[in-house]
C-alpha cells in the first residue's frame, strides 16, 4: 500500500499556516495510483468476502494479530534463553515450543529453529525468495530485510554485509547463513554480552534489539560507571 | 525412549518414516519448474549434508501455492551447503556455510 504518511508534527508547531509557511502540512492520502497488484489483492478480497468465504472482520483482526507482534517479544524469549539454562534447552531442541511456553502463538502455521551464537558460530538469516521471516516472534521484517541487494548478498558475500552493518566477524569464526524458505523460520540466539551478570532478565531483555535476532549485529552492553 | 518399546507393533504409514538422516550425503536436483518454487536456483544441484530432520512433517509448499494441499505432507530436511560449494570465488573462510530447509521431493542421495 502506498500510504503518505508525513509526520510533521513538530513540538510547539501550532499549524497556522497563514503566514507563508514554506511547507505546508500535507494531508495524509493515498497519492499514487493502486498498482497491478493493489488491484489485484483488491478484487480478490472482495471476491472472497462477497463469497462469505471470510468476513471483513477477520482480515481486521488479522492485521491487528500481526501489529500485535514486536520485536519486544523475541527480547523476551532470549533473556529467558539466558538466565534459564533448561529452557535455551528447550528453545534449540524446538523453538516454536520454547515461544510457546511464554505464551507466543505460532498463528501461522510456521516451525522455528533458534540459532545459538557462540564464539565458534555466527549465525545470519535470510529469505533469498521473498521475504520469510519468524513474524509471530519479531513482528514485520525491517524494509532492507525484504529487499534484494541484502536478500542476494547475505548469502554471497555474508562478511561484507556484515562489515556493513558495523559487524566484524574474526576469520575463525564460521558464519552460517540459513535461508528461510518454506516452513521453517530462523530467530538468532544472540551471545550474552559480558558484564551482564547483574543484570535482571527484564534488563537483559532491553538490551536485546531486533537486528541481533536476524543476526547482522552483536548485542551490546556499555557498563555504567559505577 | 519409551515410545519404541511400548508401540514396537505400529506400522508407520508409507512416507512417514524419513528418506534421509543427519549425516547423510545429499544433492539437490536440477530442475526448473515455472511458477510456485521453493528451492531458490543458485541452490539447485548442489552436494551438502543433512543437518536435522525436521520434526514435523509439513505440506509440500509448491503444490499448496496451487491449493493442493491432500496427502502431499511429507519431510523437510535442513541441509548445510558450504560457501564454497555454491560460489566458486567465495570470499570468506572455507568453513562458512549456508544453510537452507528443503523438502523431498528435491533431494537425492550421493
Amino acid at each position: 500500500m502506498h500510504v503518505e504518511n508525513h509526520d510533521h508534527d513538530e513540538p510547539g508547531h501550532d499549524h497556522h499556516h497563514d503566514h507563508g509557511h514554506s511547507d505546508p502540512h500535507e494531508e495524509i492520502s493515498i497519492t499514487e495510483l493502486p498498482g497491478y497488484y493493489d488491484m489485484l489483492e483488491t478484487a480478490v478480497r472482495e471476491l472472497l468476502v462477497e463469497r462469505k468465504l471470510f468476513g471483513a472482520d477477520e482480515i481486521r483482526r488479522q492485521i491487528e494479530v500481526l501489529d500485535s507482534r514486536t520485536p519486544a517479544l523475541g527480547a523476551k524469549v532470549v533473556a529467558r534463553a539466558w538466565v534459564d539454562g533448561e529452557f535455551r534447552k528447550r528453545l534449540l531442541e524446538d523453538g516454536r515450543k520454547g515461544c510457546e511456553e511464554l505464551g507466543i502463538s505460532f498463528y501461522d502455521d510456521t516451525q522455528l529453529i533458534v540459532l545459538e551464537n557462540t564464539p565458534e558460530v555466527h549465525n545470519l538469516i535470510v529469505c533469498t525468495l521473498c521475504s520469510c521471516y519468524p513474524r509471530p516472534v519479531l513482528g514485520l521484517p525491517p524494509d532492507w530485510y525484504k529487499l534484494k541487494p541484502y536478500r542476494a548478498r547475505a548469502v554471497y558475500e555474508p562478511r561484507a554485509v556484515l562489515e556493513e552493518f558495523g559487524t566484524h566477524i574474526p576469520d575463525d569464526v564460521e558464519i552460517v547463513v540459513s535461508d528461510s524458505t518454506a516452513m521453517v523460520r530462523y530467530l538468532v540466539l544472540p551471545m550474552r554480552p559480558a558484564g551482564t551478570e547483574g543484570l535482571s532478565e527484564e534488563e537483559l531483555a532491553a538490551l536485546v534489539t531486533r537486528d541481533a535476532m536476524i543476526g547482522v549485529i552483536p548485542v551490546e552492553y556499555q557498563e555504567r560507571a559505577a | 525412549m519409551t515410545a519404541q518399546t511400548i508401540a514396537q507393533t505400529v506400522v508407520p504409514a508409507l512416507g512417514e518414516i524419513p528418506d534421509f538422516q543427519v549425516g547423510d550425503r545429499v544433492r539437490t536436483a536440477v530442475r526448473f519448474p515455472v511458477g510456485h518454487y521453493r528451492l531458490p536456483t543458485y541452490l539447485r544441484g548442489k552436494t551438502g549434508v543433512v543437518e536435522r530432520v525436521i520434526p514435523t512433517m509439513g505440506v509440500d509448499n509448491e503444490e499448496e501455492g496451487y491449493g493442493r494441499n491432500a496427502g502431499s505432507k511429507g519431510h523437510y530436511y535442513r541441509i548445510a551447503i558450504p560457501m564454497t560449494e555454491i560460489w566458486a570465488e567465495y570470499k570468506g573462510q572455507a568453513t562458512d556455510g549456508l544453510r537452507i530447509e528443503v523438502f523431498e521431493t528435491w533431494l537425492e542421495r550421493i
